[in-house]
């Protein structure tokens, strides 16, 4: 084996040998401690990546100049005078179209502002600025605007306001907003746990309460673990082929009197979706299930209680903080999920709420990724702050999971 | 006289058979269990029918020939070319590039957490990893596309498309690496203490035992997380989407733009596609591919990991 086996150091040549194995010890102690400094520093470079992207200096232009259309300062305009603008210079056409969307009259007056700049004066963007450019070279940043384009004006901008969460798509990035993304999302969602939560908490208790070690239920077991390692895209595909169009009837709606759509709904995604996380579901349930501690079944069955009353009343409520904690994670991938959505067939420009599971639907990882992949810069500005409403909606929801699952650890 | 007395006996003294008694919510309820249960295998056969179905429909045409589909270097099934490599070969480079990111740090970084943390780092330094792995990957893709992209440009010049599979495959890298730390963790811990305690005992240093002792110990379970990362590299489909280009191009530059089978799928999905079509079949065909590729690799995966708790029960 090793020729240097009986050759041990002594003396003086222990001590440096000794040194030189310690040196080495401690440098590769560095080097395994910087994968994790890597590793914080990926995620603070894609936090501060986002961040800086939804704020900063803007330079844009009116193509058509505020006093063709009115006399008065455009933010002293009340809401008649806003509306009246409007019906006389949009064509008759345009004006139809939105009114038919939403009564004229009825909408509000910050709504008549936004299609007033929107349709009419036109904000043209021509350059957008990161924060940290807009920070440390403002004053550059200025005599540049001055420069290029004599008749921009330049604001430091936040991307994501209260507006952008309440407004609906739009074609220009100045106006879009990601509320019908959200909602679409939340349907999505809601369909999905509604399809994956009983089927997997019933799944869950079979294979933990019921199921005796034959071959079935190991094919099964197994099966559900490879499951959760399938591809989402795949899911994406088996949605597209069974629910868009081998249950078209149904997921258009036609067969409950729908006529105006395809399988592309909101209920064919949240199907897929249901799908997908259906084993992710079930391996949680599972686990919750596991942690019930055998003396309380023991007990049931020991006054007589039959096995489903037994799971009923003693296993399922003690194990349901669990499989809660488990759907929330479960709706996390679910809200993130892009890849099967795109597949499905979301749909990317939808300006009108979705009215119930047959409409066409638009989702939040949806917009962020067509306005990511949009040359413009202004685009990228709105797909930062779309992504910040799409961290904090994951972060809330996990926090809630670890709060429940904090919960559930100090009872036993 | 002595009828009577043997129904006076049941009457009497038997105990109630409960076990005979029927209870007929309580087997619907089993049923519908059971039914629950058996529903995921019915997933498992739907993927296969349906993807099957359509891909058989894709190489039964009498254009695609064996040949062809791995024979020739350009996949536009629209007009007729049906070579697979394109899209086959951007898929190794990406997965590639991800796990020669992901392995040596999640390794470093399992090595770090099970062996030289502190309980106390341990609990600090593990949930930001759980947060790099709840992100969302079409976030990644934005970060590589807005971050990586540009950085990769300012270190390696004007050699670096706009869309490349480096940027790509260094932000799948990072995906992946909580995933590859956390299950070489789990094997790195799983193994029993004696044996540290044995290379102490022999004036081993902290790292000679680690890397000598615990690491060859935990070996299959570390090969067990690497396959689970190339299955999730392959199948990894926003990044790419985003970040890697869209077009099948023949390369293994990997400054240059190339679109992976699953980036292929999502942007062909994502248009317009006529049902019945070459491009929709097509899509099922390169869809089943890649759930035989993670399929076995999920499987061995699994093997891997049955074998090794065995080991030390």
């Amino acid at each position: 084996m090793n020729p240097n086996r009986d050759h041990y150091p002594k003396g003086e040549a222990l001590h440096r040998s000794l040194s030189r194995r310690y040196r080495s010890a401690s440098i590769w102690q560095t080097l395994f401690f910087s994968a994790l400094v890597i590793a914080i520093l990926s995620l603070a470079a894609l936090l501060y990546n986002v961040v800086d992207g939804a704020f900063g200096y803007v330079a844009f232009e009116y193509k058509n100049d505020p006093s063709e259309f009115t006399s008065k300062a455009l933010d002293d305009l009340n809401k008649q005078e806003l509306l009246d603008i409007l019906t006389t210079n949009l064509s008759s056409g345009a004006f139809k179209k939105l009114d038919n969307e939403k009564a004229m009259e009825k909408r509000s007056k910050s709504d008549l502002y936004t299609l007033v700049l929107e349709r009419l004066i036109q904000i043209d963007t021509k350059q957008t600025w990161s924060m940290t450019d807009s920070i440390f070279r403002s004053s550059e940043i200025k005599a540049e605007v001055a420069k290029k384009y004599p008749d921009a004006k330049l604001e430091f901008r936040s991307w994501l306001t209260p507006v952008f969460l309440t407004t609906p798509m739009s074609s220009k990035a100045e106006f879009a907003g990601v509320r019908t993304a959200i909602l679409g999302s939340l349907w999505m969602v809601g369909i999905a746990i509604l399809f994956a939560l009983p089927i997997g908490t019933g799944a869950a208790i079979y294979l933990q309460e019921y199921a005796s070690k034959n071959f079935l239920n190991r094919v099964i077991q197994t099966n559900i673990n490879n499951l959760a390692g399938v591809p989402s895209i795949v899911y994406g595909m088996l949605g597209l082929a069974i629910f868009v169009r081998a249950l078209e009837p149904f997921t258009s709606g036609s067969m409950f009197g729908v006529t105006d759509s395809n399988g592309r709904t909101i209920l064919s995604a949240g199907l897929t979706m249901g799908t997908l996380v259906l084993p992710l579901i079930i391996i949680n349930a599972q686990e919750a299930i596991k942690a019930v501690p055998d003396s309380l079944r023991q007990a049931a069955f020991g006054v007589g209680a039959t096995r489903w009353q037994t799971v009923w009343h003693h296993v399922l409520p003690n194990a349901l903080p669990g499989i809660l904690t488990g759907s929330i994670l479960a709706v996390s991938r679910a809200i993130g999920e892009t890849a099967p959505l795109i597949v499905v067939g979301a749909s990317t420009f939808i300006s009108l709420d979705p009215e119930g599971p047959f409409s066409k639907f638009t989702a939040l990882p949806i917009q962020i990724y067509q306005w990511t992949t949009r040359a413009q810069s202004e685009f990228h500005s709105i797909a930062a702050s779309a992504i910040i409403v799409l961290l904090i909606l994951l972060l809330s929801l996990n926090a809630t999971a670890v709060l429940l699952r904090n919960r559930v650890q100090r009872k036993y | 006289m002595k009828q009577e007395n043997t129904i006076m006996e049941n009457k009497i003294f038997r105990p109630l058979d409960l076990k005979k008694k029927m209870r007929p919510a309580e087997s619907i309820i089993q049923s519908l269990l059971f039914i629950s249960g058996v529903l995921s295998i019915f997933i498992t056969v739907a993927i296969v029918y349906e993807l099957g179905k359509e891909a058989l429909l894709f190489f039964n045409n009498p254009d695609v020939t064996f040949a062809k589909f791995f024979g020739t270097t350009q996949w536009q099934p629209g007009i007729g070319l049906f070579g697979i490599w394109p899209l086959v070969t951007s898929t190794l480079v990406t997965s590639f590039i991800a796990m020669f990111v992901s392995l040596p740090l999640g390794l470093a970084a399992a090595l770090f957490l099970s062996e030289y943390a502190s309980p106390k780092a341990r609990s600090a330094l593990k949930p930001i990893l759980e947060i790099l792995a709840g992100i969302p990957t079409v976030v990644y893709g934005y970060f590589a596309l807005l971050f990586m992209t540009p950085l990769l440009q300012k270190i390696f010049g004007d050699g670096v498309e706009v869309y490349n599979m480096l940027s790509a495959g260094i932000v799948m890298g990072i995906m992946i690496l909580p995933l590859i730390s956390s299950m070489s963790e789990d094997a790195l811990s799983a193994v029993p203490r004696a044996l540290r305690e044995g290379a102490y005992a022999m004036g081993a240093t902290k790292f000679e035992t680690s890397i000598q002792v615990v690491l060859p110990a935990a070996l299959s379970g570390i090969g067990a997380a690497l396959i689970i990362g190339i299955s999730r590299a392959v199948g990894e489909t926003m990044i790419v989407a985003v970040a890697a280009g869209s077009g099948p191009n023949f390369t293994f530059n990997p400054f240059k733009a190339a679109e992976t089978m699953t980036g292929h799928i999502a942007r062909i999905s994502g248009g317009d596609l006529s049902y019945n079509s070459i491009d929709y079949n097509s899509l099922f065909a390169i869809a089943l591919m890649l759930f035989l590729v993670t399929l076995v690799l999920n499987l061995i995966s699994q093997g891997i990991i049955n074998r090794f708790r065995q080991r030390y029960e």
